[in-house]
Parts: C-alpha cells; sequence; structure tokens
C-alpha cells in the first residue's frame, strides 16, 4: 500500500506519488489543451454577432414555420433515390467487404506478410475517409448525380463493414472447422461448411447496422451534388425558401427514425 | 428397419428455408429482386461525364502517389538515420534540402496548415466539453440511479442528438451563428453527447450492483456513492470511449468546413472546385495520417486502461 | 491379441510445438483392422495430439503415420483430403457446426467426397441422403434431422458427431474425449455406441479417454501415454494399480478398478 513517511508517521495514501503526479500532469495537459483551444475559436468568432443571436433565432423559426407540406409531393424522386443509395450502397460494399475481411482475418488471410497488410491498408483508408469526402472526389470524377453518391457510400462502408467483419471471423470457433477439415473438405467447402455459417449472425447484424448509418448519411450527400434528398435542401437553402428547408429537415429525421426501427426490428429477427 | 426409417429413405433432401411460410418467403425474395433492378435501374449514368471525368480521377490518383513520394522523401530527408538504420526500406537520401520538397510547398501555400489547425482545435475543444456534458446526462439516461422524469429528459436529448445529422446541426447554426468554427464546435460537442452519454448510460446499467449496494450500504451520500460505487466500475470504458470519440470528431471536423463551420473542409471544398488535385491528395493524406495516429494513440491508452 | 491387416501404423511420431514443448516423442504404435484401442493417460500427455498427428490436424514434426498402407505424413494437400475421408473423427465438445441443421451436420461428412457447388447448393446424392438417414435412425434420432445443432441436448449432440465420422465410410476412427462433456450415465450410453459400431462395422478405433474404468468396461486394448510416450500397451485386465501410478501418478486405484468389476457384474 502507497504511504508516505510524514514525522516519522505514515500517511496513508491512494496512489504513489509517481503515478499521481502523472495523473495531475494528464490533467494538466488537457486543460491546457482545452484552454488554448476555446481561445483560438473565441478569437475566430465575432462575438458582437452575437447579441442578437436570439432575434436571429425567432426570424428564422418564424420564417420557417410552418413548414410547406405541399413540397412533399415534390420530394418523391429525392427520397427514393437517397433510400437507392443508402440500400444498393450497402449491398455492393458488403459485396467488396466480404473478401477483404476474409483477406485481413488472421486465421483465413492466405498470406500474414503480403496479403494482410494490404486488406488493413485498404480498410482503414476507406474508413478515415468521410463519405462527404468520398462524395466530392467522385462528384469530380463521375460527374453530379445519384451515381457519385452509391460510388462514395460503398467505398466509405468498405472499411467499416470489413473491420466488424473480420473481427467476428477471427472469434469463431476452430474446433468446428477443424471438424469439416478432418473430413476431408477442400478448403472452399471448409469455408462454406465451417466459416460462413458462424459468421452469418455477424454478417446480417453488420448488414442491418451500417445500413441504418448509410441513411443518415445519404441524406447529406447531395449538398456535395451527390443526389437525393440533401440537393433539394441544398437548393432550397441557396434561396434561402426555409419552408421548404424546415420541411426538408423534418422528412430527413422520420427518414433516419423509421431506419433505426427497421433495423432494430430485423436485428431483433435474426439474432 | 422402422416404420419411420422406411418411409424417408428413397426420399429427397433439401434444407429447411430460413422463412418457413412460402408466401412470405417468395414476396421477400422477389421483391427484393425487383426493387435492386428498379433502383439501378433509376440511376441516370452519364458516359459522357464519365469518360471525361477519367482524366480527373487519373490526376487525383497521380496526384495522390506524388505527394506520398513526397512525403516519404521528406521523412527521409529530415531523418538522415531513417536511411542507415532501415537502408532496405528508406534507400539511400536524395540529397535535397528537406524545405524545398513538394510536399512542404502545396502543404503551406493553400491554407492547409490554417485549416487543419483549426479542425485540431475544434476537435480537442469540442471532445472536452462534449465528454463534461455528457457525464451528467448518463447519469440522469442510466434507469438503475436516475427518477423517471430526469430519465426521460436525458434520453430525449440522446435520442435528439443521435437522430441530427452533424452536418445539419452545422448547418443550422451557420445560418444562425454565422460561419466560422464556433459552429463547428457546438455542433461537435452536441454530437459527442448522443454517442458518449448512450454508451456510458448503458454501461452504468450493466454494471455489478453487488460493489454499488456495498458501497451505499456504509451510509455514504449520494456524490459519496457515484464517486466510489460507480464511477471506479465505469472509468476503464469512459477513457475508452473519449479516445474513440476524440478520434471520430476529428474525422468529422474535417467535412463541416463543407457548410462553412470551419475547419479544412472549407480548403478541401475549395480544392477540389478548381480541380487542384496536388491540394486535395495532401489534405486527404494529412488527414489519414492523423486518424491513424489517433487510433493508434486511443489502442494504446486502453489497453493500458482496461 | 488379435493379429491383422495392419490398419495403422505410427513408426517414431514426435511432435515438437513452436513454444518448444515435445508434445509426443518418438510414439511407435501399430494398430489392426478393427481393434478399438483407448489411449489414457493425465491431460497434457499428449493424446489430443496424437490422434490429431494421424489425420494431420497437427502436422508432426517426424516419424510417420500410415494408414491401410498410404504414408499419410508424406502426402501433399489433394491426397490429404483423400485419406481424410478414410479417418472418421469425433471431438469432445461434439465440434458440430451449432447453426447447421442436424442433417447438414451429418452430410458434411460426405464433404469429401461431393463437389464444390453441390454441397453448397445441398444436392447431395441420394444414396448419401438415405445413409444419412439410415445412421440417424440406428442412433435414434431421424425425427430431429431437420432440428438446428444447438437445440440438441449433449448426448445427442454426441450422436450426430458420430453419425457425421460414419457416414465418410472410414476405415478408422479417431475418438477425441467422447465423454468429457458428458454426465456418467450418458458418457456410457455414447461408448458402447462406438464400440459397438466400430463392432458391427469393422472398424479400427483409437478413443482419448481420462476415465480409465469406462475405457476398461469396453476396449480390448489400452495404450498408456505420458509426457508425449507410450508407457503402457495392453489387455484392459493388465492394467494393474502400480501401473496406472506410473501413468498418473500415486493415488489409491483399487477403488476404480474394483468399481469397474462391480459394473462388469451389472452389465
Amino acid at each position: 500500500m502507497p504511504t508516505l513517511e510524514k514525522d516519522g508517521r505514515k500517511i496513508w495514501q491512494v496512489r504513489t506519488t509517481k503515478s499521481q503526479l502523472i495523473r495531475w500532469g494528464a490533467w494538466l495537459v488537457g486543460l491546457a489543451a482545452f484552454i488554448f483551444s476555446w481561445k483560438e475559436i473565441s478569437d475566430n468568432t465575432l462575438w458582437f454577432m452575437m447579441d442578437n443571436v436570439g432575434e436571429v433565432v425567432a426570424d428564422i423559426a418564424g420564417r420557417a414555420t410552418p413548414p410547406a407540406w405541399s413540397f412533399v409531393f415534390e420530394l418523391g424522386r429525392p427520397i427514393w433515390d437517397t433510400l437507392a443509395i443508402a440500400t444498393l450502397g450497402t449491398f455492393f460494399s458488403l459485396v467488396m467487404a466480404v473478401p477483404v475481411a476474409f483477406l485481413a482475418a488472421r486465421n483465413t488471410t492466405p498470406s500474414k506478410v503480403l496479403v494482410r497488410p494490404i486488406a488493413l491498408l485498404i480498410i482503414v483508408s476507406t474508413r478515415s475517409v468521410n463519405s462527404l469526402i468520398w462524395a466530392l472526389l467522385l462528384v469530380s470524377i463521375v460527374g453530379p448525380g445519384v451515381l457519385a453518391g452509391l460510388i462514395a457510400i460503398s467505398i466509405r462502408s468498405i472499411g467499416f463493414c470489413a473491420k466488424l467483419l473480420y473481427e467476428a471471423i477471427e472469434e469463431i470457433n476452430v474446433v468446428q472447422v477443424e471438424a469439416i477439415k478432418a473430413t476431408g473438405a477442400s478448403p472452399m467447402q471448409v469455408m462454406a461448411y465451417g466459416i460462413v455459417p458462424q459468421i452469418m449472425p455477424a454478417f446480417a447484424g453488420i448488414a442491418v447496422f451500417r445500413w441504418d448509418i448509410n441513411i443518415r448519411e445519404s441524406t447529406v450527400l447531395g449538398l456535395v451534388g451527390a443526389g437525393g434528398i440533401g440537393l433539394a435542401l441544398q437548393s432550397s437553402l441557396n434561396v434561402l425558401a426555409w419552408p421548404k428547408v424546415s420541411l426538408i429537415l423534418l422528412v430527413i429525421l422520420v427518414a433516419v427514425v423509421i431506419g433505426e426501427w427497421v433495423s432494430a426490428k430485423v436485428r431483433g429477427a435474426i439474432i | 428397419m422402422s416404420a419411420a426409417l422406411e418411409a424417408k429413405l428413397g426420399q429427397a433432401w433439401k434444407k429447411p428455408p430460413f422463412i418457413t411460410n412460402p408466401v412470405f418467403r417468395w414476396v421477400l425474395i422477389g421483391g427484393s429482386i425487383l426493387y435492386f433492378v428498379v433502383a439501378l435501374g433509376g440511376i441516370e449514368v452519364s458516359w459522357d461525364r464519365i469518360v471525361k471525368g477519367m482524366d480527373y480521377g487519373k490526376r487525383f490518383i497521380t496526384a495522390f502517389g506524388g505527394i506520398f513520394v513526397a512525403l516519404f522523401d521528406y521523412i527521409r530527408d529530415v531523418f538522415p538515420w531513417l536511411s542507415e538504420t532501415f537502408p532496405r526500406f528508406f534507400g539511400p537520401p536524395t540529397g535535397n534540402d528537406p524545405s524545398d520538397s513538394r510536399w512542404i510547398e502545396i502543404w503551406t501555400e493553400k491554407e492547409i496548415i490554417k485549416g487543419l489547425y483549426e479542425s485540431i482545435v475544434m476537435t480537442v475543444a469540442s471532445t472536452v466539453v462534449g465528454i463534461a456534458i455528457s457525464i451528467p446526462i448518463a447519469l440522469g439516461a442510466a434507469g438503475n440511479i436516475a427518477p423517471m422524469p430526469i430519465y426521460l429528459f436525458c434520453r430525449a436529448v440522446i435520442a435528439l442528438s443521435r437522430a441530427l445529422n452533424e452536418i445539419i446541426v452545422a448547418i443550422i447554426l451557420v445560418a444562425i451563428l454565422g460561419f466560422g468554427p464556433l459552429a463547428g464546435f457546438i455542433t461537435l460537442s452536441f454530437a459527442t453527447i448522443g454517442f458518449l452519454a448512450k454508451l456510458l448510460a448503458e454501461d452504468i446499467e450493466n454494471m455489478n450492483k453487488q460493489q454499488a449496494e456495498a458501497v451505499k450500504s456504509t451510509g455514504s451520500s449520494w456524490g459519496q456513492w457515484i464517486n466510489f460505487g460507480v464511477q471506479p466500475q465505469v472509468m476503464p470504458r469512459l477513457i475508452g470511449l473519449s479516445m474513440y470519440r476524440l478520434d471520430i470528431n476529428f474525422r468529422e471536423s474535417a467535412v463541416l468546413g463543407l457548410v462553412g463551420a470551419g475547419g479544412i473542409g472549407a480548403t478541401l471544398n475549395t480544392a477540389f472546385d478548381r480541380y487542384e488535385f496536388d491540394t486535395v491528395a495532401a489534405i486527404l493524406l494529412t488527414i489519414i495520417i492523423i486518424v491513424m495516429i489517433l487510433e493508434y494513440l486511443s489502442g494504446v491508452i486502453r489497453g493500458r486502461v482496461q | 491379441m488379435y493379429q491383422g491387416w495392419k490398419m495403422l501404423e505410427l513408426q517414431g511420431l514426435t511432435k515438437i510445438y513452436n513454444t518448444g514443448d515435445k508434445a509426443l516423442s518418438d510414439v511407435t504404435l501399430t494398430i489392426p483392422d478393427g481393434q478399438v484401442v483407448a489411449l489414457i493417460g493425465p491431460s497434457g500427455a499428449g493424446k489430443s495430439t496424437l490422434i490429431r498427428c494421424v489425420n494431420r490436424l497437427v502436422q508432426p514434426t517426424s516419424g510417420s503415420a500410415t494408414l491401410d498402407n498410404v504414408n499419410v505424413t508424406a502426402l501433399g494437400a489433394a491426397g490429404l483430403r483423400k485419406a481424410r475421408r478414410k479417418m472418421g473423427m469425433i471431438f469432445q465438445e461434439y465440434a458440430l457446426v451449432e447453426r447447421l441443421t442436424v442433417m447438414e451436420n451429418v452430410l458434411s461428412g460426405r464433404l469429401g467426397y461431393v463437389g464444390f457447388f453441390r454441397s453448397l447448393f445441398r444436392k447431395f446424392p441420394q444414396k448419401d441422403v438415405d445413409e444419412a438417414y439410415r445412421l440417424l435412425d440406428r442412433v435414434g434420432l431421424l425425427e430431429m434431422a431437420d432440428k438446428r445443432a444447438d437445440a440438441l441436448s449433449g448426448g445427442q449432440r454426441q450422436r450426430v458427431g458420430i453419425c457425421r465420422a460414419l457416414i465418410q465410410d472410414p476405415s478408422l476412427l479417431l475418438v477425441d474425449e467422447p465423454t468429457a462433456s458428458l454426465d456418467p450415465k450418458t458418457s456410457r450410453q455414447i461408448m458402447r455406441l462406438i464400440v459397438e459400431l466400430c463392432t458391427e462395422r469393422g472398424l479400427a478405433a483409437i478413443i482419448n479417454i481420462h476415465d480409465v474404468a469406462l475405457a476398461q468396461m469396453f476396449v480390448q486394448r489400452v495404450v498408456g501415454l505420458k509426457l508425449g510416450v507410450v508407457v503402457f500397451d495392453g489387455g484392459p485386465d493388465d492394467l494393474l494399480p502400480e501401473v496406472l501410478t506410473d501413468i498418473y501418478g500415486e493415488e489409491d486405484w483399487e477403488a476404480t478398478i474394483e468399481k469397474v468389476d462391480d459394473e462388469d457384474e451389472e452389465a
């Protein structure tokens, strides 16, 4: 037990002096970083603009209500597109993520030195870049529209799905795989009978989970020109058509809530 | 031979279907295929534009490869000992002055540093504030320790934060507060709550009841109870989740600039508009490197505390 | 002792793991056609390693295993798959693929005979399906055929595991602690079933088992393994207390052996 000698008596302490110092140091560094960061943000903010924030909020709220309800009929196509981007994007990303996951998992990769690092690189690079950035890049390559959004979502989701899937592959029960091997099955059959049934629940869970996230992400892709309801949001914002903006935001909110509900239901049914 | 066996011999065997109701099964399969075909067919593809865009694609890939090599050369020139220690990996030094590197040139001229700096500042500030707000909300959203009205309120805050996309919150805040990092900072702080408070609340709900009760039975006050009975149990997870969120906030901060909420996103957007793929590649590479470093650090810290 | 055709011949089989642990050292053993051998020994004696070296789920460091005049140790990937078809394996924790049905688990024993796409679409030849039904009927699980494996009890799962091994049409059974996860009564039923089936089909078998009494009850020959070395090889009645002490260490063995005698009388 850490103690401190003081005037010949031992005083009990929770921690040793050294670990105590490290703790205080960590707190100090964190606090300093925060204060510094806050000062930077504050310096870059025109605070006198904030005096009438209340009025601005009230003004925008006034303009935005009531939402332009009838506009909802013009949103059919954008909503369809958004759903298509999310659903097809999830599908295509899974098609690509499955082989990547098998190449990345320690127990199924053909080569730990050569293939696995490449698979991990694909996972990291697709995951670190936000789907909006992928969308920006693809809009400049394939032109504005749904296609750019679809490819952006597909690429962005590869890393996410492959990472979760390869973790699931690494956690399978090896004895079941051994049992299939022992029957004289070929490597492909070992995969189909020993590994795939074991990762099916994880796979289904990942698919639905990512679909839910992709619904959220595809609603805003239009802001950079990549199709879907975000496009309508962008054009309404550009002309300051606040009643349309508030309606679109409501539609997005409803879509996200429905997406989450569906994904929770499907996950419950599968597992 | 039993009668049951005799009945089965010679009969074909089929795996029982996952969905037992045949009508429902075929409607589901047929509907999925139909949706797939219709949705895919509805996507407009402009081949002329793609052919033209391929050139941009090629330029981007060339730029990315070029900036990668430039970074590699820069590292080798700045740290000569790398060539000596790992000669097979790094090769001989180029002998150029590191400050003339193309990487440095692109990196300094285009406001990349300023944008990145702003992104990092927003990330740090919003993560700290987000954590500070998340803790009381998580306590309130834990069904086993919070009274009902507080529970419902905190759960509502979490649900709202999760339902609203960061970009949309940023758009609204930019409309209210004007351009700049303040909007981004508030956006990220708010988003942190939905993530951190939810997971932390779940962790508190799953904690070991006996430990918490043992502390309560000593006659401690509510504050002491939280401090001694609850906090030690959830602390490792809180630190792990905070590190993870720091990572997410950095990635998000990179796109908030697209809608004017500060950070590197604005620079990136401009670069895309002008088809300056060197700048785009430099920014993306920097983001990927920072994310990898953060991921590595958070892994190390999570390993330490758990 | 019965002397027939040499079904399995182990020559100087040795396994040293990467960690440096010597699990088997220079094991030489011959098992004739149709003989059921119990392999006894304390945990860590190398029993599991031995049978896994035979079908090369574990790669032996040196030595050879010859099955029916085929040197399994020297085979390439395709030859090994062919050889494995002739060795049915039964596992301690049943090792059924939990999320597949009983029938799929049994039919997976035919994977070595069926092409990839046929197996992927579950289009097994009718003769295999009939044989699967016959085996399930034999072990009393016919009506469970379309249940998922994780819905079964331990004893039932092990019966499915036995069917999976037998449908391979093997000439040798490798049985790894078949009763370790079962209660005493089910253990005995499973052991009896395995030995009966071996007699019916004239199969040779190696059965790893830590329960000495159970081994003595059912097998014709016992091999004792200690730290990877064969220290005993003889009939079940030759297992005297001093032999057991040699294998397992000091303990009062009279009780164990007497219990066996009682049970024999019951049976």
